[in-house]
């Protein structure tokens, strides 16, 4: 009888795992990927729908198109995980046996933690939340408009900081910039966590006149005031706000008491496996790893999760490790952008922003679809990306 | 004799920027003059504490470090 792998989550980890165990164990596995909405969405692009460079065609594809035929996809939320018994109960009533799981289901968005953040701010986070955003932005014209996070950890570390090099460009070509005042709010004495990263961009921010308000957590929004306070006692006014939201993990991992207090999953660090269950792997945000949630990381970990399925499935030991690999983008605004490839043991070095970045990061968008979910992308980059020294 | 910690937290094995967003939170709960003590992994924390102490008012008494674990104790203003 075929081992039965079930996988929660139909985004680019779910997907590209299944796909990649679905060709390596051919008769020797049945895989099903069980997926809410049936729908896998590019969420790097939702920063271009905001700013009118993309619409919400390119951004979303039935999951059914990116599966192999041998994968079955059920379209139903899954609620609860029963490790001992090894099945998974879905919404509708039905369940799935499974021998081996792979919980990909991501992070939620949890506005509700914060205080007027939802009727207050705007997001880039959501297809709804871009499409939002994207009719403010047509609407602005001109005043403080501030970008921010509104908790942490949240998705795509450096996607703030991208998003105010881009709508700073975006007002400029608009003929609004000189009305306008472009700031972000860091949680840190920096534009981003990575040192490294930092700077590089401030003083491309600084040219540009982008204004940085440093540690800044925040606290609450006021929305009849146009007022968003800190955690550190300060107050910012605004006339449009843009806040990534806080992330929480996803109701089935809470629903099945496997995740820690904020529903992410306590998964080893190397072989991803969640602790204390050694036939459950864990990928992506979903995760508690103290790295980006990101689809890179998602990206990275899948094949390292394919390949220790198939080798406990053929009864051999599995030798794939994760290393932490981590790579992304960073546009700065001006068709110019830096990399960011780090693991465990290597901080990011990235490169002097150029127009080969952004060209690469609009190489990758375009690709995505027909590469990334089938497991076509080479391994190896076809341009040498630098990377910090080791730090062991 | 030296004042008591009103809240130790344990931020160990997370990576910037969670510790200071953390510590902010919890000293928002505390009053003014009270102790908060935060005990973390993460290497880069010792400049950001620093630097949030410096920024934010709060006084940092005390960093230390011990098997890789570095603790802060701060006194909220």
């Amino acid at each position: 009888m075929p081992a039965r792998v079930v996988v929660l989550g139909g985004g680019v980890g779910g997907t590209l795992v299944a796909n990649l165990l679905s060709k390596r164990l051919r008769r020797d596995v049945r895989v099903t990927v069980v997926d809410p909405t049936g729908m896998h969405a590019y969420q790097p692009g939702y920063q271009y729908l905001a700013l009118g460079q993309a619409n919400g065609r390119w951004l979303v594809r039935d999951e059914r198109t990116l599966l192999r035929t041998d994968v079955d996809l059920v379209v139903e939320p899954a609620i609860r995980v029963h490790p001992d018994a090894g099945t998974v109960q879905l919404a509708r009533g039905g369940s799935l046996d499974w021998d081996y799981l792979v919980i990909a289901t991501g992070a939620r968005l949890a506005p509700e933690l914060v205080p007027g953040l939802t009727e207050g701010s705007y997001e880039f986070y959501s297809l709804e939340g871009a499409q939002r955003l994207r009719e403010a932005l047509r609407r602005f014209r001109g005043g403080r408009l501030l970008v921010g996070v509104a908790g942490i950890p949240y998705k795509c570390p450096p996607a703030p900081v991208e998003f105010v090099f881009l709508v700073e460009e975006y007002l400029r070509r608009r003929g609004i910039r000189n009305r306008s005042e472009v700031r972000l709010l860091s949680p840190l004495n920096r534009a981003f966590t990575i040192e490294s990263a930092s700077k590089v961009v401030q003083p491309l921010m600084a040219q540009r006149g982008i204004e940085l308000t440093t540690f800044f957590n925040v606290e609450s929004v006021d929305p009849s005031s146009g007022v968003v306070s800190s955690l550190e006692g300060e107050k910012a006014e605004f006339d449009l706000l843009v806040l990534v939201p806080p992330h929480r993990g996803q109701d089935v991992v809470v629903e099945s008491r496997l995740g820690d207090a904020s529903g992410w999953l306590p998964t080893d660090r190397t072989t991803l496996q969640v602790e204390g269950h050694e036939r459950i792997f864990a990928i992506g945000d979903a995760t508690n790893l103290p790295i980006s949630k990101s689809g890179s990381t998602a990206h990275f970990e899948a094949p390292v999760v394919a390949s220790r399925i198939a080798a406990l499935v053929k009864g051999s030991a599995p030798r794939s490790n994760y290393g932490g690999n981590v790579m992304c983008f960073l546009e700065t605004g001006n068709r110019q952008g830096t990399v960011l490839r780090f693991d465990y043991e290597h901080p990011p070095a990235p490169p002097q922003p150029s127009a080969i970045w952004h060209s690469a990061k609009w190489l990758f968008n375009r690709m995505y679809w027909g590469v990334v979910p089938q497991g076509r992308l080479p391994e190896r980059m076809p341009i040498p990306v630098p990377r910090g020294r080791s730090t062991e | 004799m030296s004042q008591a910690v009103a809240r130790t937290l344990d931020l160990k094995g997370l990576s910037c920027p969670l510790p200071i967003v953390k510590t902010a939170q919890a000293i928002k709960e505390l009053a003014s003059g009270e102790l908060v003590e935060a005990l973390a992994t993460d290497p880069g924390s010792v400049a950001d504490f620093i630097a949030w102490c410096t920024s934010t008012g709060n006084e940092l008494l005390e960093h230390t470090e011990e098997g890789g674990v570095f603790r802060f104790v701060i006194r909220k203003k």
